[in-house]
């Protein structure tokens, strides 16, 4: 069967490096087309007409937009290291924490990273990533997904290794060692998992880009 | 498959799709009222990140998130009718268009409901031309779903009641028969089926309640300017 798999992304999106990750942990062989944001190729305008967005996976010349979606798909497309567990309960937990993750947490980090670090945006994006760190309390395990890395984990890569990137390049504290001592753990462990080190994007591309998007002038 | 509770409030749209889903797969359930002004410390314990409604309780578990939560009644009820497809692709496909439901079409059109004069203006356009994505949905199918009703009809089936709701309490008129003429014909068929007939809150409560609420997101919002 002919497959064909494209993915649309930026290497320093952290919404592309998920489905990165995904592809490595299958060991699926796909090739990256590498977009210009500020000049959309006509295929990606094409293959995402509603958000012209970035990730978008193309698999046999079929569109699947919006990261966690592409996730699942994923998932449900190939064997091999599962993304999601089986149990139909902790699916849907897995699929809670994820959608957090994404509604709460991400646009609460995002206000705090373009206020350059205000007060109040940090202690409304601290007070959604604990939820992050009890649920580790709670759970007791290294990983999000238990022993292995699951959905949740890859969901918040961008708090393993954005959050450290962004923190580097403003010059702000926004995930302290003594406030989260099982997230930054978490991120340790998560960062130093293959499919995940072979998926990041160099650190100092990072910290470059944001000192220059978001660094004060 | 074990004792099943819902945690809801009479009016919430959200709700409604468990309460719709439940029905179409026959599970017999215990529905529990909260008053999200007085929440329970039931709903607070089985939903401490969002303590909102729903909230599915199972064997004594709580699932929230009312996409999950139908995802997990598919799953877990599977020997009746599916809601999702089988096929990944169309999986991926409802997916997509359940996030775009839920985070730009509801929010847009909330947004002219609760707005006035210039700023209800400006929310109309970005509100229709979400709708105009709705509506590019239905082509050549009878439901969101295809065929027939699926997944993504619980998903936009507030549009059936609570978009005119809206309309009528927020002095605006969305759905016009010349441009969305596929909306109004799914509208039908949507309201036909006997499950979703027998469910929707009652519509003078309704009214009621979305035009207080609309005056209180107007008189917040001018408090605050």
């Amino acid at each position: 069967m002919a497959n064909e798999l494209k993915l649309y992304g930026v290497t320093r999106s952290p919404f592309v490096c998920r489905a990165v990750i995904a592809l490595n942990l299958k060991g699926i062989k796909y090739e990256l087309v590498v977009e210009d944001l500020s000049n959309k190729s006509a295929d990606l305008i094409k293959y995402n007409p509603v958000y012209k967005k970035v990730p978008v996976l193309v698999h046999n010349g079929n569109p699947i937009s919006e990261s966690l979606v592409i996730l699942e798909y994923i998932d449900e497309v190939w064997n091999g290291v599962p993304i999601l567990p089986q149990d139909a309960y902790e699916k849907a937990q897995a699929r809670f924490w994820a959608k957090f993750m994404d509604d709460k947490c991400f646009p609460a980090v995002f206000k705090a990273v373009i206020s350059h670090g205000e007060e109040q945006a940090v202690a409304e994006a601290q007070e959604a990533l604990q939820f992050l760190e009890n649920e580790l309390k709670v759970k007791g395990s290294k990983f999000f997904g238990g022993d292995n890395i699951n959905l949740v984990d890859i969901t918040a890569t961008f708090v393993a290794f954005w959050i450290g990137a962004v923190e580097e390049a403003l010059g702000i504290e926004l995930l302290p060692k003594d406030k989260f001592p099982k997230l930054t753990e978490w991120s340790d462990n998560y960062v130093n998992c293959q499919a995940v080190k072979e998926s990041l994007p160099p650190r100092e591309n990072l910290v470059a880009i944001y000192k220059k998007r978001f660094g004060k002038a | 498959m074990g004792e099943v509770k819902l945690f809801r409030t009479w009016s919430s749209p959200y709700a409604l799709r468990i309460v719709w889903a439940l029905k179409l797969k026959g599970i017999v359930y215990e529905t529990i009222y909260e008053d999200l002004a007085n929440k329970s410390s039931l709903l607070l314990e089985y939903n401490p990140v969002h303590k909102k409604v729903p909230v599915l309780l199972h064997n004594g578990t709580p699932i929230c998130e009312s996409l999950v939560i139908l995802e997990y009644i598919d799953e877990t009820w599977n020997t009746t009718a599916r809601f999702l497809p089988e096929d990944p692709l169309a999986r991926a496909t409802a997916r997509f268009w359940a996030k775009f439901n839920d985070d730009r079409v509801v929010t847009s059109i909330f947004r002219a409901y609760v707005t006035q004069g210039a700023e209800q203006e400006e929310a109309i356009g970005p509100a229709l031309e979400n709708l105009d994505i709705v509506e590019k949905q239905l082509i050549g199918k009878n439901f969101f779903s295809g065929e027939s009703f699926g997944f993504l009809d619980l998903v936009f089936g507030w549009i059936a009641k609570y978009l005119g709701i809206f309309e009528e309490t927020g002095g605006i008129k969305l759905i016009d028969e010349d441009r969305f003429p596929l909306i109004l014909a799914w509208k039908d068929k949507f309201c036909d089926i006997p499950v979703i007939k027998e469910s929707w809150p009652d519509q003078e409560k309704l009214i009621t309640k979305f035009q207080l609420m609309r005056e209180h997101f107007i008189s917040t919002a001018a408090g605050s300017s």
